[in-house]
């Protein structure tokens, strides 16, 4: 299913990113999910409470997704998904994603170099966990 | 019976319910009824050796279960489980 994410989001998402980088940033999708399209209406930045390496991994605490949820759900919206930053790396999921996530979230990645967004791409996990499937970003 | 709130994601696989009320005296054995019952919610909540995934956290209202006994953390009628994902990941190993 693609993911439809408007300009004004991607560059929120792009913004966080190069504020972040050295380090990853992660935030969260917030949208309306209408069967053929998943349309991302926000995006909210979330703190990476990673305690070390934060240049290669990420942490959204329960708590603040707990929030997210909540505030999602007052504005007759839901959590979508998440994104987050790989520093000088490909916007590819890592094994490590892997093994820390879900099905049915969108899972962004955007790749960054110390001048730029490289890449910015959206995957899925698959239902047996087996690996990603990409899923297109449309404007 | 206490009930167990389903995180989005995860409510293809209890027929699109947003809540479930599971039997169990302690939120361990509410979790483990709850995966009895949607087999194919099991490997998303738990490892192959049958623990609960590092990023997977469960609270009894506001309070994550790690605080209070873990999974025998005691559940009555009408208390609600939440599970809700810490989102993790990270380029490499």
């Amino acid at each position: 299913m693609p993911l439809k994410i408007g300009a004004g989001d991607v560059d929120l998402i792009h913004e966080h990113a190069m504020e972040a980088y050295p380090e990853e940033c992660a935030g969260a999708l917030v949208g309306i999910d209408s069967g053929g399209v998943r349309v991302v209406v926000d995006v909210w930045r979330a703190e990476n409470t990673h305690e070390e390496e934060r240049s290669r991994r990420f942490l959204i605490e329960p708590l603040a997704v707990k929030k997210f949820e909540e505030r999602a759900e007052e504005k007759d919206m839901g959590l979508l998904g998440f994104y987050h930053s790989h520093p000088d790396h490909p916007a590819e999921p890592s094994e490590y994603d892997r093994e820390h996530a879900w099905p049915g979230y969108s899972y962004v990645i955007a790749s960054v170099s110390g001048e730029n967004v490289e890449d910015m791409r959206s995957w899925t996990l698959r239902s047996d966990r087996s690996g990603y499937d990409e899923e297109t970003i449309v404007g | 019976m206490p009930k167990v709130k389903i995180p989005t994601p995860l409510r293809q696989y209890t027929a699109g319910s947003p809540e479930v009320e599971v039997g169990g005296a302690t939120a361990g054995e509410a979790l483990g009824n709850l995966a009895s019952e949607h087999p194919n919610l099991r490997q998303h909540l738990y490892t192959g050796d049958g623990k609960l995934r590092s990023f997977v956290n469960v609270y009894k209202g506001d309070e994550d279960i790690r605080y209070l006994e873990g999974p025998d953390t005691e559940v009555a009628e009408g208390d609600e489980l939440s599970i809700i994902p810490s989102i993790a990941g990270g380029r490499c190993r």
